[in-house]
């Protein structure tokens, strides 16, 4: 299961001793779930990870030294995401940990960085894993709760006061759905009607005629993940519903529309990122040519269409090898410090600016509100 | 008015696919007396199969009736390879095999198909039909139409050819019935590639209502089995009124009660049908073999 990119005639000079300075190697371990449950999230990421990681060593790799990865395989069970944290750590001796696919696997991975005191950055969305502030723990992904209030700031922009919840009961759904409760009284709305259904269910019209008959509603947030989401859309355009529709960043991509159906989509809004819409950015947006440059990349090698997850993996790996280059060291203690004055540094998901009090560095800015026209993605502001 | 006929129409066609799941279980289980937990990857591979056949380039009636054939196909490897080496095992442990054999296709799919969720067009366009101020897909009508042509075609199997009660025999004693000359081997060969072809149908009509993933069998297959549970297991007309049963239930506790008591009112009305009349709404009744 264990990956290295270097030949199989240095790993045996390493095996045997015989590395000498001229061989120095800035090894960065990754733990990912590009199998199981979560092999939809982890299988782009660990591509990208691989894909940069040859590209970097391309280039001449950090200051003159190669990048070895070893990249493990946890399945997305955080027993296995101990076991190869502390793997890396022990055996590996890794300066630098990227992974964590999801919010479980980031937690397990955190416990053994923190022990060993490596810098980790997790790939998952849940804000538990950065508040509090742990010293070695950062992460990519925006939260739940920062697309809630992306969200809320367009409702509130569109007059909206009164809104409808629709979300699935899977981790991503119930998790944000919480968030968005927590957060919808600073704009001044209310929320009227708030249902759920399964994330295995093929029809939602009950829960959305009661969601339509809720009085005072003015529109509609559906925080969902996978296929759910695009059922709710199709029955919303079934049941002929007039009111102005949100999905969450969880649906953000070119699949979504294609599962929806174009027609159907027609008028969503929803919280994306620039690494959806590279060709709609300004010219003198920062992301630009990031997103431009990754989205062109992992398309050739792969012939799979980039998405929101690969981006997570592109930004972790870009925060470390930045990270490593400041410090021009490769000392986990260094790494991490220079990890946390990372300024204005622009990834695929966003611009990062990390300060001791925040190991995301993201703000709402990173989120661009997108409207789906004629199955096409558009910005609104 | 109009919302309690948008809760019917909701029940409907989720209960229609949850028949047309719980009736591909009915032949396996009277064949053998095994419950065949493999079914909901039967539907799987119905949805998936046809859309890689579209996607391909087959025109979407051929691409689905190859998934149907494919299928049927993989059911009778699944009895040759898996449950005809264990024969004389008792049914519990056919039953592991088949959640193994579960486990496996959702594997195999994952790796020959992809990690996606795929949909292919409604046979009869996404305009929705209006019936008193509520909304029905067209696809709703055909997963309903297939249900209840597979529960006739069953229903006359089972009762009125020699081949349906040569089944049933199989499964009532099949020392017995290979004494009177009844080909076992074939008839569990047979009842595997039905059952998987009926499985494979009702995920070709209904991936356009609820799309497919390489892991949407075991859901098929929980609210299959909970429908054929509901309605008598081995009983097609069980498995249709079971399986419409357990949607409307769905479908009006959403609407009336809330969505969070959704599953938890199906399952209480499930356990309150069993407690009362252990072998379902039509199921037969045991006689212990001596």
């Amino acid at each position: 299961m264990k990956k290295t990119l270097t030949t199989t005639a240095l790993g045996l000079l390493a095996a045997l001793g015989l590395t000498t300075a001229a061989f120095a190697e800035i090894r960065i371990g990754a733990s990912i779930s590009a199998t199981g449950p979560a092999a939809f999230l982890g299988d782009p990421e660990a591509k990208t990870l691989e894909m940069l990681v040859e590209e970097a060593n391309a280039a001449g790799g950090i200051n003159g030294e190669k990048i070895e990865l070893v990249l493990y395989d946890d399945n997305g069970d955080p027993n296995k995401a101990r076991t190869f944290a502390t793997r890396l750590v022990e055996d590996d001796e890794v300066v630098a940990i990227i992974g964590g696919t999801t919010t479980g696997t980031s937690m397990s991975i955190l416990s053994v960085a923190e022990d060993a005191e490596v810098p980790f950055v997790s790939l998952a969305g849940a804000i538990d894993i950065i508040q509090p502030v742990k010293p070695f723990t950062f992460k990519t992904p925006h939260t739940d709760r920062m697309a809630c209030q992306k969200i809320f700031e367009d409702m509130k922009k569109r007059g909206f006061t009164k809104i409808g919840l629709i979300s699935g009961t899977d981790g991503f759904g119930a998790s944000m759905q919480a968030q968005c409760k927590s957060v919808v009284a600073d704009y001044g709305i209310e929320i009227v009607a708030d249902e759920t259904y399964d994330p295995k269910d093929s029809d939602m019209t009950a829960q959305l005629t009661k969601v339509r008959n809720a009085a005072g509603i003015q529109a509609v947030l559906n925080p969902g993940f996978g296929q759910g989401p695009s059922i709710v859309t199709r029955n919303y355009k079934q049941l002929g519903i007039e009111l102005p529709f949100y999905q969450s960043h969880g649906v953000a991509s070119a699949g979504f529309i294609e599962l929806a159906g174009a027609e159907a989509a027609e008028g969503v809004r929803l919280p994306g990122n620039a690494l959806l819409i590279p060709e709609l950015l300004a010219d003198g947006d920062a992301q630009k040519p990031v997103v431009t440059a990754y989205k062109a990349a992992f398309e050739t090698k792969t012939g799979t269409p980039v998405g929101t997850f690969g981006g997570y993996a592109h930004d972790g790996f870009l925060l470390v090898t930045d990270a490593i280059g400041r410090a021009d060291s490769a000392e986990p203690q260094a790494i991490r410090d220079a990890l946390e004055t990372t300024k204005g540094l622009a990834g695929a998901t966003g611009i990062y600016t990390m300060s001791a009090q925040d190991h995301l560095g993201l703000d709402l800015s990173a989120f661009r509100m997108l409207e789906i026209r004629g199955g096409k993605w558009t910005l609104v502001e | 008015m109009s919302e309690l006929l948008q809760f019917l129409f909701s029940g409907v066609t989720v209960g229609a696919v949850y028949a047309l799941v719980a009736l591909g279980f009915t032949i396996i289980y009277n064949a053998s007396d095994v419950v065949n937990f493999a079914q909901g990857e039967f539907v799987m591979l119905g949805g998936m199969i046809t859309w890689f056949a579209h996607a391909a380039g087959l025109p979407l009636p051929l691409a689905a009736l190859s998934a149907i054939v494919v299928t049927a196909a993989l059911g009778v490897a699944m009895n040759k390879l898996m449950i005809e080496p264990a024969r004389g095992a008792p049914v519990v442990s056919l039953i592991i095999i088949t959640i193994g054999a579960s486990i496996f296709i959702q594997g195999a799919a994952q790796l020959v198909f992809d990690k996606q969720i795929h949909s292919f067009p409604a046979f009869s366009g996404d305009a929705p039909i209006r019936v008193g101020g509520a909304t029905i897909l067209p696809q709703s009508l055909w997963v309903i139409g297939g249900a209840l042509v597979v529960f006739a075609g069953l229903w006359v199997f089972f009762t009125r050819t020699l081949l349906g009660r040569a089944v049933l025999a199989t499964s009532n004693n099949r020392l017995a019935a290979q004494l009177v000359g009844i080909n076992t081997n074939f008839v569990m060969a047979l009842s595997f590639a039905v059952s998987a072809g009926i499985g494979a149908l009702a995920g070709v009509l209904a991936t356009p209502i609820t799309l497919v993933a390489y892991n949407v069998g075991i859901g098929f297959a929980l609210k299959g089995f909970a429908g054929a549970m509901l309605g008598g297991m081995g009983n097609p007309k069980g498995a249709l009124v079971g399986g419409f049963a357990i949607g409307l239930i769905e479908a009006l506790t959403a609407g009336y009660l809330s969505s969070q008591y959704k599953d938890a009112a199906a399952f209480v009305v499930i356990l309150a049908v069993l407690f009362f009349m252990p072998q379902g709404l039509f199921g037969r009744k045991s006689a212990d073999r001596v």
